[in-house]
Formats: C-alpha cells, structure tokens, sequence
C-alpha cells in the first residue's frame, strides 16, 4: 500500500539561485544538501509545516533523462513558464502575497477568490509556477 | 494597480511580522510595534495570532529558536548561541529548546555533526537510488 509521497521534484535552472529563493523568501529549510564533488549536488528542501516531504531541487543536465539537447530544451521550457509543479497552502493569502511581494517575489495572478478557494499564482526563479492556496473555511 | 480587502491592514501586520523576523535578536517590546502599527496593544496581539496561529511573543520565540538551530549547526557554542538570539539566561534558552525541539542545544548540535559527517562520507545513502543513477552518481565514487 503507497502511504505518501517523500520526494516533490522541481526542476531549476540554478540551484544556488534557487536555495536562495526558496529558503529566504518563501522560508524554507534545508533538508539534505549533499555534494558529489563536481558531479553535482543533492538539495532538498522541507516546507514549515511539512517536514517529512523533501522538496529536491533538481538541476537540468545530461544524464539518464536528457542529452544535451533536451536539457537545453528543458531549460528553456521552465524558464518560459511551461511547468507548474504543484500547490502550496497558506493560512492568510493576503498576508503571504503581502510579505513575499515585498521580498520581490513574482505574482502572476494576485489572490482571486475562485469557487474552491481564494489562490494567487507564482512564478519561482526559474520561471516555474505555483498556486498558493488558503482554502474555504469550513 | 492590484488592491484587496483590509490591504492597509495587512500591510501593517506584515511589516510587524517583518520587524520580528529583522530584530529578533534584541529586545523587543509588544506595545512599541503595536503602536507603530497604529494597534492597540490588544488588538495588535488579536489580530496578528489571527494571521500568523501566534502571538507576536510566541512567534518571537519561534523564529529565536528556529535562528538557535541555524548557529548551531556551525562551530558556535552553545552560549554564543543563546546570546546571538537574543536571550540572556543559557538556563532559560536551553529550556525552550528542549521543549521546542525535544533535544537540549548541545545534543541537537552534537546530532547535526554526525548526520553532516555522514553525509560528507557517504552522500549517496542520503539519495534515492533513482535519482543517484539519473545523474550517473555512483556508489564507489561517492
């Protein structure tokens, strides 16, 4: 029986660019950072109230996934916004679009009540977008 | 230009919060950010638990531990720590800690050590074999 899911992948353009933006503007913290020498690294990241799902930023390179050239492609893709790798919570919308427009992060739809919830939509450095959600109140 | 409901209000509880999350390191008095939030103290204590599920003295704690956990997985001792954050009294500090993080200042440095040390030796028992062989990461190497 599959009980949950540990691992999120994110595809990132620059982990270090990216370690920046999600740990000190979206306030994330550090999981695992492993280095393999100049073969890479292995970050992941755990949101405040989901510690035991690890966010893995995944750099794009030529590997078992891609060539060069798809990962060129691939590249290109995140940065143009084609890939929205998920949904993240708040308990205040308004509050949380507040503090992290003033940390320079990018809205790409400001909080708009929907009929499942009230969800603004931002987009992380690398160009990958996520809806941020503060659920209906029962 | 985009505007929502209460957005003046908002703004003022965001810049309190942010105020915290600069200066926790320092005494902080309640009443002074409430009045410079243009609150009252009450009101300022209701309406930021209201945004945040805290009072400004317990999301203070919060962020003071949260900053502790940081120094401490460095070479800081664990006074340093303490005082860095803010607090005075290493008794009081380590009794938060604990109650907080279930494991005493000390212990939770000397736990981060290991793990690091690890981690440092062997980073490929912290990789789930599908992504090690997607980027050609293997065992004799790392």
């Amino acid at each position: 029986m599959i009980a949950k899911m540990s691992h999120v992948s994110i595809y990132v353009i620059d982990q270090d660019s990216a370690y920046d933006f999600y740990v000190n503007k979206l306030g994330f913290t550090v999981h695992t950072d492993a280095k393999m020498g100049d073969a890479g690294r292995w970050l992941t990241l755990t949101a405040p109230e989901n510690r035991e799902q690890e966010i893995v930023l995944m750099p794009i390179q030529a590997g078992m996934s891609f060539t060069e050239d798809s990962a060129a492609q691939m590249r290109t893709l995140v940065r143009n916004g084609s890939f929205g790798f998920g949904v993240f919570e708040t308990y205040d919308i308004y509050a949380t679009y507040e503090e992290l427009s003033n940390k320079g992060v990018e809205f790409i739809k400001p909080p708009t009540k929907e009929f499942y919830a009230t969800e603004a939509i931002f987009k992380d450095d690398s160009g990958n977008w996520f809806s941020l959600t503060e659920r209906k109140k029962q | 230009m985009y505007t929502y409901p209460k957005a003046y209000f908002y703004r003022k509880i965001v810049m309190a919060k942010g105020y915290i999350d600069e200066h926790y390191d320092k005494p902080i008095d309640v009443e002074n950010i409430s009045h410079e939030a243009c609150f009252s103290k009450f009101d300022f204590i209701r309406q930021f638990k209201k945004v945040y599920g805290k009072t400004p003295y317990n999301y203070l704690k919060a962020v003071r531990i949260a900053k502790a956990m940081e120094l401490l997985k460095s070479d800081l001792s664990v006074q340093d720590a303490c005082f860095d954050v803010g607090y005075s009294s290493l008794s009081s500090f380590s009794g938060l800690f604990k109650k907080e993080t279930g494991l005493s200042p000390s212990q939770y440095q000397q736990a981060h050590r290991i793990r690091a040390e690890l981690i440092s030796r062997k980073p490929l028992n912290y990789v789930p074999g599908c992504f090690s062989e997607n980027y050609d990461w293997k065992k004799e190497q790392f």
